[in-house]
């Protein structure tokens, strides 16, 4: 088992064009030793599960700088339950106002990063709360 | 368990076989019970290669590829292949955001692999994820290989159809005469073509062709290996175009292939590549792995290091320990 690397999707859904958060995350993730696969933005919830569900990742990290994250990351979770692959975990980040958050762990989502987060303590969530799965 | 996984990857089932494409990047002990019944299922794919310079535009021209044959209703997989960092031993797979408009076509899998140590350009699984492929049917099966240079030959062991991406501006006339990456294309395409330099590196080009008319095992065979020019992606229409006339001479080569009977040559070069692999897979590597686990490899650096002794009797002192088990 030792050459299973965490596998990790990270993708901006909608309309919102700033990805450097989501490269510099990507570049972290990649020397934290993940697989990252890396699709951008612009990415509609379909894309994302799709994508999601061909690589076969753990873990999906969703970006969101707009405001539509209350529609779009629920959208994911929902879509990759109704796939049979509720297993894949779907975090987010971004400008996420703390009275949205309940909505969404409610959702599905295992965690919620707003900005201050530091690369490493991200890092170090997905270290401690996902598996590469058998 | 591993059964059942190619049960469900016969069947179609698509998260099925991206976990076993996983098992096989990951070596996953027992996978190749899963791959017996898949591999004598394996079917009639043409296999495309796609390779050449990181940045030569191999992804883009992937996607158009995958357009055009969706317009004949091909069945399309995709294996692309980026870099493992040798530090993390992390990759960032990047190829597939520029297909990202084929990710709602259930006629197209895509499937981003990482190249984990391996030279050559490609992944130890791509071979394996070909008969993955393959039992899902897939009719076109491209593998776009990771951009890593000169000594990126290890596809000509997968691929029926070799497509050697160029840009102009890459390099003088004595890089396209050194051995390896331009010995092994079956099509030559300049990308980019609307750059400086494009007609110098088509008459360079040209001067390759000619001469491999004595070499190559298809060029002497008849084949006259064809030189594509395709545009900037900045004008849709005419890349569009040029890539319908790359996805011709393609089809072209296959068709080549299958009627000189070349193709079953090539058949039998990617299973002596494979058995090659599996003998080492079953035969060195579990070596490897015990001495790495008992300590030896490291005693054996040591000594090395020390200049106590040389590799070549340590090897042999392996050697006769094992040979005789």
């Amino acid at each position: 088992m030792s050459n299973r690397r965490i596998r990790i999707l990270v993708a901006k859904p909608g309309l919102d064009g700033h990805d450097r958060g989501a490269k510099v995350l990507a570049r972290a993730f990649r020397d934290a030793g993940f697989e990252v696969i890396y699709t951008g933005c612009h990415q509609s919830p379909e894309q994302v599960v799709s994508v999601a569900i061909q690589e076969d990742v753990d873990v999906v990290g969703l970006s969101c700088l707009s405001g539509a994250h209350k529609f779009l990351f629920p959208e994911v979770a929902k879509q990759l339950k109704e796939k049979g692959a509720e297993d894949i975990i779907v975090i987010g980040g971004g400008i996420i106002p703390e009275q949205d958050m309940p909505a969404l762990y409610e959702a599905g989502l295992k965690e919620i990063f707003t900005p201050g987060t530091t690369l490493d303590s991200i890092v170090e969530w997905i270290n401690t709360n996902v598996t590469a799965r058998a | 368990m591993m059964e059942d996984l190619s049960k469900r990857v016969l069947a179609g089932d698509i998260r099925a076989a991206s976990r076993l494409i996983r098992n096989l990047e990951d070596q996953i002990p027992n996978t190749h019970l899963a791959m017996r019944e898949i591999f004598t299922a394996s079917s009639n794919s043409h296999v495309i290669g796609i390779t050449g310079a990181p940045g030569a535009g191999k992804s883009t021209l992937t996607d158009e590829l995958i357009a055009t044959y969706r317009q004949d209703k091909k069945t399309i997989g995709v294996l692309a292949v980026d870099p493992t960092s040798p530090f993390s031993g992390g990759a960032i797979l990047g190829d597939r955001i520029r297909m990202l408009r084929h990710s709602e076509d259930e006629a197209v899998f895509v499937r981003s692999l990482a190249t984990k140590g391996s030279l050559g350009g490609l992944s130890k699984a791509v071979g394996e994820g070909i008969h993955v492929m393959e039992a899902l049917e897939k009719e076109k099966i491209i593998v776009e290989t990771c951009g890593v240079g000169q000594q990126e030959v290890d596809i000509i062991n997968h691929a029926h159809t070799v497509v050697v991406v160029l840009v102009p501006g890459m390099g003088d006339e004595i890089q396209a005469i050194k051995a390896g990456l331009m010995e092994i294309a079956d099509i030559f395409v300049i990308n980019k073509a609307d750059r400086d330099g494009a007609a110098k590196l088509y008459q360079e080009l040209l001067n390759i062709v000619a001469m491999s008319k004595k070499n190559g095992s298809n060029a002497k065979n008849g084949w006259t290996i064809p030189i594509l020019k395709v545009g900037s992606v900045l004008e849709p229409k005419e890349f569009a175009k040029s890539v319908e006339l790359l996805r011709d001479k393609i089809e072209e080569h296959y068709k080549f292939l299958i009627e000189s009977n070349l193709l079953a040559e090539r058949k039998r070069r990617k299973a002596a590549a494979e058995l090659n692999e599996a003998l080492w897979a079953t035969i060195f590597e579990p070596v490897l792995n015990e001495l790495q686990d008992q300590g030896e490899t490291e005693k054996m650096v040591d000594q090395l290091v020390a200049r106590e002794i040389d590799p070549y009797t340590l090897a042999e002192e392996v050697a006769q320990r094992y040979m005789k088990k």
